[in-house]
């Protein structure tokens, strides 16, 4: 048990500046329908008619439900295997194009900056930088954040980034 | 009321309403969205850094957006009903500064409100206005553990510098 879980991706194994690039999730109408009901229940989410004469002309996901769906693509391309601990906050989103029915989801995270939490040297925090695509590589949206994830040898990565806080 | 740029007051505050998540309905969000262990499962959860199953904050997230919408369309059916013409909100570019301070439990229920927290003009779009709203969600025993700033366009009733 102790084995597997070291095996899986800690700390150390994410690499500063190397984008990962991950995918896919289709995104499909009933899905749209079924999250905005649930939880952005506006015309161009719910209403393919309204939809067509709204300011985005045509049906698109909930920028929330972006959200959630970068979330899994994220998970199943990143986190799975990965000692995640969580994140606390997201510095930042843009929703720069609308997801459509039918879109591919495709996501391209890079780490920007890692360190290990002098008070917690078993928790490091990896800053981030995600990209979502369609099929057709239309950046769709952004996304800045930070998450913890556990550290395999707290002593070596505390010396390794020279005790930041 | 309320739906043109002009209308909108700095610092007012709208009461959204309350939710309360279950075992059940946080682990049917996670399981679509955010299947990570201490969403999914109690034992696991136990184990985790949280301490017990708690909600993927996309799910917190999501719950305050499904409030917010809601009391706008409430306050437009109002309005709507008193003949006042209904001014089309959006596209909205993003958001910031979104924090989950803290977990948000099975069996917590979490009250939201919403402020008015920036009001922007823009020279070269005079015909809307941004509007900055602050998000907040709070525990039964008052904790924050939700926080965003959504950035949302907003029609003028006149355009900027029209008279």
């Amino acid at each position: 048990m102790a084995t597997d879980a070291r095996a899986k991706r800690h700390y150390e194994d994410i690499v500063v500046g190397a984008p990962y690039e991950y995918g896919a999730y289709p995104v499909t109408k009933e899905e749209i329908f079924a999250f905005a009901h649930a939880y952005d229940p506006q015309p161009h989410h719910i209403d393919e008619e309204a939809a067509k004469l709204s300011l985005v002309k045509g049906l698109c996901a909930s920028g929330w439900h972006s959200c959630a769906m970068f979330m899994r693509l994220f998970y199943d391309g990143m986190l799975a295997d990965a000692a995640s601990m969580g994140g606390p906050a997201i510095d930042q989103v843009k929703w720069l194009k609308p997801v459509r029915p039918g879109h591919v989801l495709k996501a391209r995270s890079t780490c920007v900056e890692k360190r290990v939490m002098r008070s917690r040297p078993g928790v490091g925090i990896c800053k981030m930088q995600h990209e979502m695509f369609n099929q057709d590589d239309e950046l769709l949206m952004t996304m800045e954040n930070a998450f913890f994830i556990a550290v395999r040898n707290p002593s070596a990565a505390a010396r390794e980034t020279g005790g930041a806080a | 009321m309320s739906t043109y740029f002009e209308d909108l007051e700095l610092g007012r505050v709208t009461e959204l309403g309350s939710f309360a998540f279950t075992a059940k309905n946080i682990k049917e969000f996670a399981a679509k969205y955010d299947p990570q262990p201490f969403h999914m499962d109690e034992e696991a959860a136990k184990s985790s850094i949280f301490g017990a199953l708690c909600a993927s904050g996309w799910q917190t997230a999501s719950v305050y957006t499904g409030l917010n919408i809601r009391a706008r369309q409430k306050r437009e059916a109002e309005a709507r009903a008193r003949g006042e013409e209904i001014a089309r909100w959006g596209p909205s570019p993003g958001f910031k500064d979104l924090k989950w301070p803290k977990p948000v439990f099975a069996g917590d229920t979490v009250t939201y409100r919403q402020t008015i927290a920036e009001l922007t003009n823009f020279k070269n779009r005079p015909e809307r206005g941004l509007l900055v709203t602050r998000g907040e969600g709070f525990n039964q025993h008052g904790q924050l553990v939700y926080e965003v700033s959504v950035s949302i366009l907003v029609p003028r009733r006149v355009p900027l510098g029209a008279s």
